[in-house]
C-alpha cells in the first residue's frame, strides 16, 4: 500500500496511482523548504554572479574575471589551492594511518573510541579559539617554542629566523588539527568494510601481505581516500576565520583577499571580490562533485 | 592450504588458523602502530595543554578566569550566540522534517533536488554567502540590515541554510532506521492525517537525530565568527576574536571555556549518536 491511499473503498487499481487521483497540493509540503533556500542562500549567490558581471558604474561587463588573471589575484589562488592540497594530503595520511592504526593495526579497542570522540570534536573545533591555541603552542612565546628552545636549543622563534606560526607553513600547521580529525572520521568506515572474509580469502590464494594490499585492499579503499583527501581540500578552501585571526589577513589567501576587495579600504573593487567569490564557488562545487562520485563508488564495497 | 577444506562449518577452527601466524607478525608493526597513536594524541592535545598552562600565567593564580568571568560582555555575547543558535534550531527543525518526511512518502521525485540544495553550503563558503546576504538586503526593496532587528533575522536564516546539510542527513537517516513507512501506514489507519502522524509519531522517534542535529548546530552557531562578524559581530565568536586582538591571557581562558562547550556539545552527540557518522559543518 503507499503512502498516499487513503480509503479501502477505491478501486485498487487506483490505489497504485494515488496522485492521478485528484490535482495533487503535495508540492506544497516542500515550498517552506525552497523558499527558504531561495531567500537565504540562492538569492545572495545570484546577486553576487550578477554583481561580478558588473562594472563599478553598473554596465555589464567580464573585467572581472579577465581581472582574475592579474598576478594578485591568482597569487591568492594559487596559495589557497597549495594549503588546501598540503593540508588535505598531509591529514589525509595521518589521519588515515591513526584510523588503520586503532582499527586493524591491534590497538585496544578502548583507543578506537577515544579516537572517534576526540576526532568529532577537533574536527569542529576550528576559527578563532583554534587560532589562539596554536599561538600559545608554537607561537612567539608559546609552550613548545619555548620548550624546544630551552632544552634543546632549538630555535622555533620568529625571531630566530627558521620558522614563523604566522606563516604559510604555520597556517598548514593550524589546518592539520582539523584535517586530519575529519579524515579519520570519514575513511573509518571504509577501513571497518574491509571484510575479513577478503583477506582470508587472499591468504588461501597465495598472497602475501603486500600482495593482498596491491590486489585487494588499496583498490577497495581507493576511491574512499581520494574522495575523503578532495572533501579535505574542499574543507581547507572554504576556511577562512582561523587564518584570519591567525594572520590577520596578512597571508593573501582568497577568502582574504575576497574580504579586502569587497569591504576593505585599500583595494575597494567589489566586482572584482564577486568574480573571486564566484571562482571559489567554481572550485567547491568541482570538490563537492567529485567526491560525491567518489562517494558513490566507494559505497558499493561497503554494504 | 587446509582452509578451503575446513569449509565454513568449522569457523573457530579457521579463526584459530588464521590468527596465529598474524599475532606473532605485528607485535613489531604495533609499536609502530603506537607511535602513529601517540604522535595523533599529541598533536590533538599539545595545543589544549598550551592553551590551558598559558591562560594559568597571568598572575595572581587564576586571574584570567576571574576577569572573564566579571565581564558582561562575556556573558552578552555568549547568551546572544545561544539564543541565536536555539532559534535556528527551532527554525531548521521546523523546515526539514517536514521536507525530509515529505520527500520520503509523497514527492520521491524530489529528493535529487533537495539533497543537491542541502549540499549547497557545502558549496557555497560562509564568507561568500555573508558577502552575498548582504548585498541582497542592505539595499532596496528590503533594506533588512538597516532596520532593527534586521541582521539578527540574516544571521537566523544564514545559520539556517548553514545546518541544513547535517539535519537534512540526520532526519533522513532516522526516518530510514525508525521505519518510518510502517509507522505513517500504522498512523494512517488509525485515522491520522500526515500533520499529526509527523508530530506524534514520527517526531518523537526521532529524538536522537534531532537532539544530535540539534547540539551541532549549537556547537557550530555559538562560536561561528566568519558570517557574525560581517553581517552582527553581537555573538561569542567576534568577542573572542576581538578579545585575541586586544588582550594576552584572557583569551586563553575563553578559548579553553569555549573548547569545554564544544566538548560538551559534541560528547553528547556522541553518546546521542553512538555512531561514527561524518559530521561535517560549520566555519573554519
Amino acid at each position: 500500500v503507499t503512502a498516499g491511499a487513503t480509503s479501502a473503498t477505491e478501486p485498487g487499481a487506483r490505489i497504485a496511482h494515488p496522485a492521478r487521483r485528484r490535482p495533487s497540493w503535495a508540492w506544497l509540503g516542500v515550498v517552506p523548504f525552497f523558499l527558504f533556500a531561495a531567500l537565504f542562500l540562492l538569492l545572495p549567490v545570484a546577486f553576487l554572479t550578477i554583481g561580478s558581471l558588473q562594472a563599478g558604474d553598473g554596465t555589464l561587463t567580464i573585467q572581472n574575471y579577465v581581472d582574475l588573471g592579474t598576478p594578485q589575484i591568482s597569487r591568492a589562488f594559487a596559495a589557497s589551492i597549495e594549503i588546501s592540497l598540503v593540508t588535505a594530503v598531509a591529514g589525509g595520511i595521518l589521519g588515515f594511518l591513526l584510523a588503520y592504526a586503532v582499527i586493524l593495526g591491534g590497538l585496544p579497542r578502548v583507543l578506537r573510541t577515544l579516537l572517534m570522540t576526540f576526532s568529532g570534536v577537533a574536527s569542529n573545533f576550528a576559527g578563532v579559539p583554534l587560532a589562539l591555541a596554536f599561538i600559545f603552542t608554537i607561537g612567539p612565546l608559546g609552550l613548545v617554542t619555548v620548550f624546544l628552545f630551552d632544552v634543546f636549543g632549538i630555535d622555533l622563534r620568529p625571531s630566530g629566523g627558521n620558522f614563523t606560526l604566522f606563516s604559510k607553513l604555520g597556517l598548514e600547521l593550524v589546518y592539520l588539527y582539523f584535517q586530519f580529525p575529519l579524515m579519520v572520521l570519514i575513511i573509518a568506515p571504509a577501513i571497518d568494510g574491509l571484510k575479513k572474509e577478503w583477506r582470508e580469502a587472499s591468504e588461501n590464494l597465495g598472497a602475501t601481505p603486500r600482495d593482498y594490499w596491491r590486489h585487494v585492499a588499496l583498490p577497495i579503499l581507493l576511491p574512499s581516500i581520494t574522495g575523503a583527501v578532495i572533501l579535505l581540500f574542499g574543507n581547507a578552501f572554504g576556511a577562512q576565520a582561523t587564518a584570519f585571526q591567525l594572520t590577520s589577513g596578512q597571508i593573501p589567501i582568497v577568502p582574504t583577499v575576497i574580504t579586502a576587495q569587497i569591504s576593505g579600504d585599500v583595494l575597494h573593487n567589489p566586482g572584482l571580490g564577486y568574480a573571486m567569490a564566484m571562482g571559489m564557488v567554481f572550485v567547491m562545487a568541482i570538490t563537492i562533485t567529485a567526491y560525491s562520485l567518489l562517494q558513490r563508488r566507494a559505497e558499493r564495497w561497503l554494504r | 592450504m587446509t582452509g578451503s577444506a575446513i569449509g565454513p562449518r568449522a569457523p573457530e577452527a579457521l579463526e584459530a588458523l588464521m590468527t596465529r601466524p598474524r599475532r606473532s607478525r605485528p607485535r613489531v608493526g604495533s609499536a609502530l602502530w603506537w607511535l602513529v597513536f601517540v604522535a595523533g594524541m599529541l598533536y590533538f592535545f599539545l595545543p589544549l595543554l598550551a592553551t590551558f598552562e598559558f591562560s594559568l600565567r597571568m598572575r595572581p593564580f587564576g586571574q584570567a578566569y576571574l576577569i572573564t568571568l566579571s565581564d558582561a560582555r562575556f556573558y552578552g555575547t555568549l547568551l546572544y550566540s545561544f539564543l541565536i543558535a536555539l532559534i535556528t534550531i527551532v527554525v531548521s527543525l521546523a523546515i526539514i522534517v517536514p521536507t525530509a518526511y515529505w520527500v520520503r512518502f509523497r514527492m520521491p521525485r524530489l529528493r535529487p533536488i533537495v539533497e543537491f540544495v542541502t549540499l549547497m553550503p557545502f558549496v557555497v563558503p560562509p564568507v561568500i554567502l555573508a558577502f552575498g546576504l548582504i548585498r541582497s538586503y542592505s539595499g532596496n526593496p528590503i533594506p533588512l540590515t538597516s532596520i532593527r532587528f534586521g541582521s539578527d533575522l540574516l544571521l537566523i536564516g544564514a545559520y539556517v541554510v548553514l545546518s541544513f546539510p547535517y539535519m537534512y542527513r540526520a532526519v533522513d537517516t532516522g526516518l530510514r532506521a525508525i521505519d518510518s513507512r510502517t509507522l505513517t501506514e500504522a498512523g494512517q489507519s488509525m485515522g491520522a492525517g500526515y500533520l499529526r502522524i509527523i508530530w506524534s509519531v514520527i517526531l518523537p522517534n526521532l529524538r536522537v537525530s534531532l537532539l544530535s542535529g540539534a547540539f551541532l548546530t549549537l556547537a557550530i552557531v555559538i562560536g561561528e565568527y566568519t558570517i557574525g562578524s560581517f553581517l552582527r559581530p553581537a555573538g561569542f565568536g567576534p568577542y573572542l576574536s576581538n578579545l585575541g586582538q586586544n588582550r594576552t591571557y584572557e583569551p586563553a581562558a575563553v578559548s579553553i571555556i569555549s573548547f569545554a562547550l564544544t566538548w560538551v556539545a559534541m560528547g553528547v552527540i556522541q553518546i546521542l549518536g553512538r555512531g561514527t557518522r561524518v559530521q561535517l559543518a560549520g566555519t573554519r
